[in-house]
């Protein structure tokens, strides 16, 4: 491709304005410009409208709102600016879009091959039927996906999510577009798989020349594959620049702040989260949107939303202040190097099974006491059913449990109430973990109920107590879970956890619901509370990343069965088992 | 091949239903306050008459020898006689079931395209007035009892204001020969079940039409009709198939009150007859019949959802 | 398209579906159709509960003529008897409307039981119901009623227990489902690692998170009663005394009068329509409000 032409092949959206019918911005003022052959990251937290500025950019919007303003080029075009027939010619051929869930996004009762005939065929691709199978089988090569018929009549059903969103590329890649639109499409998808799709795209892209857009909430997978990033934090991208530049030398306070809060790979460090919550579309506040958050707020901040300008060479930031952005400092997190306490909880020779499945093989682990250790699998690795089985909830298994020296019997009614209320569990999913009927104040307090017996005044002031050490205010007591966000549910359930005074505690992919900025909040709330109690932590998740930040030792679960066990310091720096050193080398780095 | 496997299995299961159900309606008939014979020969009857009809009817033997006995003759088509005619209940029951059958085939016919077009239709139209109408339009007849229905449209067509058609069936006359006579049992069997064929098609049809794949369709510039036809209609048949052999099973109960309003000579009739007169032979073998009807609509129906969904259809493979 | 992003306006939806009991209630009269619903029921019940009071004429007495529909000192004339059809009608609708009561309220008391235990199982027990639902599926609600009316004398507590009878294994259906899905939430499991018995949860936890489900259930069954018990009034099987003024009785005493005297089938004909049109619109509208959407429910 000749500079010219990738320059022609390139996107400029100016001012983009999306509102809903009742007139309540969700995008206002976006401006990007992505060069033909290149990726352009977008990277923002749930709510900040950047799915909408994804379909936008294909001149759709979902029921209820529409595009109100600026405007979108694409080889001399401006999609806004076309009817719906004429759209019509150009999604799918000069515009495509790479769903988030590819699940979903395949029709289920049509064979994959004919998925991506069909966009072929609906816009008269090439010159004929002979033409359009040859590129079918192309545009599955291409995905590094077989092209015998034998696959492509498959149903999407019968291929793995990764094959799955690799079709889905390929019908995106199969018109040779002007312009991608990929909206986080490697979210379900394990590192492995994820690491393969990112090479996939970054090639397709410098093989078509044609634009990229990249949208995710994961700032490390987008470094990895965007040439530039865009922040966007509440309807408006606040900051643009080359990728490295970018966490580098961030010039908004809300950028550097969210690299400060994005567990890394690189380096064991403290994260450090954002204070409050993203403004909701209809509470965004007047000037800059990110003011009542930011540390460098200045009155002039509040009166008028800052535009976004160039600060350094490529560089566009929306920030009054952007020269006095420092990176965020990220303090070396205190290590502990030696792990010689006896084990609080030591499984021997654990099996488990769902039915006739077996799910965990003779498993053995130690957690000493007052370390956290992670326990770090993909889905289907058997760890959430490890995690349910030390907290009673799962009894199908066989082996041995050993909590405090003394034998733990596998369901939790055959505990006594000294170990039930010593062992606590929090839940993945914040929005189901907590009784949308109960009010904070009694799930909080029914483990102490329960398990202590504890009532009346004594109850009121201890969850009282208990809301205020997890930073709400007692006055939550009275709320219900539905009036709460997912940090302050999530926050809520430590709260229920840590009531009735636990020695151990679960923690089941707390923070995979959650966006990164709550995420380190909670990680370091969590962190206080062990060297504060002396806590002893099982952390199960699937984020390396997030390991190499909060855990001391680490067990690694795969099929059912730990395929390495070692120091944090161990671990990352000389990995034993194939499957960790697939992990390290394939997970992204914020800073490569 | 997983098809066979499923039909196989669900007619095991249907045959245990059945099995279950004839325990359930021999035993019953043990419960009746006197017994058969005092149910025919009524209060009056001498001690004598009553054993001599006991033994003829084998009243006396054990529950478990009559059970079999009774399942033997049924499974070989031998229903036994009425007690209230005294002639075997297989001829009362099959001119019976064939005037049903035609009247529920009618309905069926009639009902399942009308009622699919009309979902689709106004799920397309959604939120408009037209999805509205119909939406409280069906929502109101799905409300009211089909006996309602059947009288509302006799006093307007029958009786009433128009007399365009019969208001009941001259029973001396088959009922082919007065085709005229189907017109309003029909219309009252279209009118109780379309309602919900509609509502479901229309919510189906909604999800279908809101599901990411017909958003991905669209985002890929795939025409309008073309997204209905190849994406939305396809996904949206397989649960849809399932309400309509529910309906189509249900209008086996449907019947009972339609076919006594209007005199109409068919099985539903036959039960309340049966009911009224206490003939419990004629009764049973009548329930076991409803209930079959039930079973194989039923297996059709999971056919139907095996059929249009690649998943099941694809699990053998 | 942040509307499909755990966000703010994710949350508003999540506002809106979750909740309170009351502020379900208060939701739904939010919807037209549920005050609609509301009104058209409160005026049936309201006749039929006032009704006996103001009538003009006994319940059996004879005041002209058989089927006379101009008959002198009448609203609606005679019926096939010659009794006051307008008063026979004020005062047949209280055992229309305490019958399809009762049979609502046990039937959904047995189903909803039957729910809390087989979906809050996952022993043979779950399988046992759950089978045996099935066979009671297996017919038709009118034709189960009318086995049972064969083997039993009609009369109104066997029209009660057969309509009641027929209405669990559906209620118990459709209620072990909402079971079974609030049974995988992990609220339930935070109450089972406290080492908490099956009937606290069952009663702290599922029950209090069912109670959409539950009302919408109960409207629908309130239809379909007022619909059997009527229906079994039309068919002369309700086994209530023979002069006993009755809606559903009044339909079969008068059916084949209905040409030279539409008033005695009419009258009671739109009653029972109306009564099940209200309750259904009622349902219809808490079940709208309950899913926060205008998603309807197939019933």
């Amino acid at each position: 491709m000749s500079e010219a032409r990738s320059e022609q092949r390139g996107l400029r959206v100016r001012g983009l304005r999306v509102s809903t019918s009742a007139g309540v911005p969700v995008v206002d003022g976006v401006d990007l410009s992505v060069p033909g052959g290149t990726v352009l990251g977008l990277v923002g937290e749930s709510g900040s409208g950047k799915t909408t500025v994804g379909t936008a950019l294909l001149g759709g919007t979902r029921r209820g709102l529409e595009i109100v303003g600026g405007s979108v080029l694409l080889e001399g075009t401006d999609l806004v600016t076309l009817s719906e027939t004429e759209l019509r010619g150009w999604r799918g051929s000069r515009v495509t879009y790479v769903p988030q869930d590819p699940t979903t996004a395949l029709d289920p009762a049509m064979r994959v091959g004919n998925q991506v005939r069909e966009v072929l065929d609906c816009h008269d691709y090439g010159s004929g039927p002979h033409d359009r199978a040859r590129r079918v089988s192309e545009a599955f090569e291409e995905v590094g996906l077989p092209t015998d018929d034998a696959f492509t009549r498959r149903y999407p059903h019968q291929l793995s999510g990764g094959q799955q969103q690799r079709v889905c590329i390929a019908v995106a890649f199969a018109t040779w577009p002007a312009l991608v639109v990929l909206d986080e499409p490697t979210t379900g998808l394990d590192v492995t798989t994820q690491a393969l799709v990112l090479d996939t795209v970054r090639r397709l892209t410098r093989q078509h020349g044609c634009a990229a857009l990249y949208i995710s909430h994961d700032l490390a997978v987008v470094s990895a594959i965007s040439d530039e990033v865009a922040v966007l934090y509440a309807g408006s991208v606040v900051e643009q620049a080359a990728t490295d530049e970018l966490v580098r030398r961030p010039r908004h306070p809300y950028t550097s702040r969210l690299v400060a809060a994005v567990p890394d790979l690189s380096g064991d460090r403290e994260l450090k989260g954002i204070p409050g919550g993203a403004p909701s579309p209809s509470t965004r506040p007047s000037g800059c949107r990110f003011a009542p958050r930011c540390e460098l707020v200045v009155p002039e901040c509040t009166t008028e939303l800052p535009e976004l300008r160039l600060v350094a060479d490529g560089h566009h930031a929306r920030c009054i202040r952007s020269a006095d952005v420092t990176p965020a400092h990220v303090r070396e997190r205190r290590r502990i190097d030696e792990i010689d306490s006896a084990p609080l909880l030591s499984i021997h020779g654990l099996t488990a099974r769902y039915g006739r499945t077996p799910v965990l093989h003779g498993l053995s682990l130690d957690v000493p006491r007052g370390t956290c250790v992670a326990l770090l699998g993909e889905s289907g690795s058997g760890k959430t059913t490890l995690a349910r089985t030390i907290a009673g909830l799962h009894t199908d298994a066989e082996g041995e449990l050993h909590f405090g020296g003394n034998r733990l019997p596998f369901g939790a009614h055959q505990r006594d109430r000294e170990t039930r209320a010593s062992i606590a569990y929090i839940f993945q999913n914040p929005y189901s973990s907590l009784n949308p009927r109960r009010t904070v104040g009694d799930s909080i307090g029914r483990p102490l109920r329960v398990l202590r017996g504890v009532r009346g005044a004594e109850l009121e002031r201890r969850v009282g107590d208990m809301l205020e050490r997890v930073y709400l205010s007692a006055a939550y007591a009275q709320r219900y879970p539905d009036q709460l966000s997912g940090g302050e549910r999530q926050r809520v359930a430590v709260a229920r956890a840590l009531i009735s005074e636990p020695t151990l505690l679960v923690c089941d992919e707390i923070t995979s619901a959650l966006d990164v900025s709550v995420q380190a909040n909670l990680v370091g709330l969590i962190e206080k509370f062990r060297q504060d109690l002396g806590l002893t932590l099982l952390f199960v998740t699937h984020d390396i990343a997030l390991v190499r930040n909060v855990a001391q030792q680490v067990a690694v679960l795969q099929e059912g069965a730990i395929v390495e066990d070692a120091s944090t310091e161990q671990l990352f720096h000389h990995p034993s088992h194939d499957y960790t050193k697939e992990l390290l080398k394939t997970t992204p780095r914020l800073v490569s | 091949m997983s098809l066979g496997r499923l039909v196989g299995r669900r007619l095991l299961v249907g045959a245990l239903i059945l099995f279950i159900v004839s325990v359930l309606v021999f035993t019953a008939s043990l419960f009746l306050p006197g017994d058969a014979a005092r149910a025919v020969l009524g209060r009056t009857a001498s001690p004598d008459r009553l054993a001599a009809l006991r033994s003829q009817m084998h009243l006396d033997d054990p529950p478990l020898q009559r059970y079999l006995s009774w399942a033997g003759d049924l499974v070989t088509g031998d229903l036994g006689d009425s007690v209230v005619s005294q002639t075997p209940v297989v001829e009362l029951i099959a001119q019976r079931s064939v005037n049903s059958l035609l009247l529920m085939a009618l309905a069926a016919l009639i009902a399942t395209p009308v009622a699919l077009l009309l979902g689709t239709w106004s799920a397309l139209r959604r939120d408009q007035l037209a999805d509205h109408l119909t939406s409280l339009a069906t929502l109101v007849l799905a409300s009211l009892p089909e006996f309602v229905v059947g009288i509302g449209l006799l006093f307007v067509f029958s009786t009433g204001l128009l007399r365009w058609f019969p208001a009941v069936v001259d029973q001396t006359q088959g009922v082919l020969v007065q085709p005229e006579v189907l017109v309003l049992p029909v219309a009252t069997l279209v009118l109780a079940v379309s309602p919900y064929i509609t509502r479901m098609m229309r919510a189906t049809m909604l999800e279908v039409l809101d599901s990411d794949f017909v958003h991905q369709a669209r985002l890929n510039g795939v025409p309008e009709r073309q997204v209905l036809w190849r994406h939305a209609l396809p996904n949206s048949i397989g649960p849809v198939a399932q309400v309509v052999a529910l309906q189509l099973a249900w209008l086996a109960g449907g019947i009972v009150l339609v076919e006594f309003l209007f005199d109409y000579p068919g099985i539903g009739e036959g039960v309340v007859d049966a009911v009224t007169n206490r003939d419990i032979p004629t009764l049973q073998a009548l329930v076991m019949l409803v209930a079959a009807f039930y079973v194989v609509v039923n297996l059709l129906a999971d056919v139907v959802g095996v059929l249009t969904n690649p998943r099941l259809r694809t699990a053998g493979s | 398209m942040s509307v499909a992003e755990p966000g703010p306006i994710g949350n508003a939806i999540e506002r809106v579906s979750g909740g309170q009991a009351p502020g379900l209630l208060r939701r739904s009269l939010a919807v037209g159709r549920t005050r609609a619903g509301l009104m058209i029921t409160v005026l049936v019940v309201a006749v039929a509960v006032v009704g006996p009071f103001v009538a003009p004429a006994s319940e059996t007495g004879f005041v002209g003529a058989p089927y006379t529909p101009d008959a002198a000192g009448t609203v609606f004339g005679t019926d096939y008897l010659g009794r006051d059809v307008w008063s026979r009608f004020l005062y047949g609708g209280v055992s229309v409307l305490a019958l399809s009561g009762l049979c609502t309220v046990i039937g959904v008391g047995v189903g909803l039981l039957v729910a809390l235990l087989a979906g809050y199982s996952r022993t043979w027990v779950d399988e046992l119901l759950m089978r045996t639902t099935d066979v009671l599926l297996a017919f038709p609600a009118i034709v189960l009623a009318l086995l049972f009316l064969a083997v039993f004398e009609p009369q109104p507590a066997t029209v009660v227990a057969t309509v009641a009878a027929g209405h669990a294994p559906r209620v118990a259906r459709v209620m072990r489902a909402a079971v079974l899905d609030v049974a995988g939430r992990d609220y339930v499991r935070a109450a089972e690692s406290m080492g908490l018995r099956r009937w606290p949860i069952r009663l702290g936890d599922l029950l209090p998170n069912v109670t959409g489900p539950l009302m919408v259930e109960t409207g629908l069954r309130l239809t379909y009663s007022v619909a059997l018990v009527a229906g079994l009034g039309f068919l002369g099987l309700s086994g209530l005394e023979a002069d006993q003024a009755d809606w559903g009785l009044m339909i079969n005493e008068n059916r084949l009068g209905f040409t030279v005297q539409p008033w005695a089938v009419l009258l009671p004909v739109i009653a029972i329509g109306l009564l099940t049109v209200g309750t259904n619109l009622v349902a219809d509208g808490i079940a709208r409000a309950a899913a926060g959407t205008d998603r309807e429910v197939g019933g």
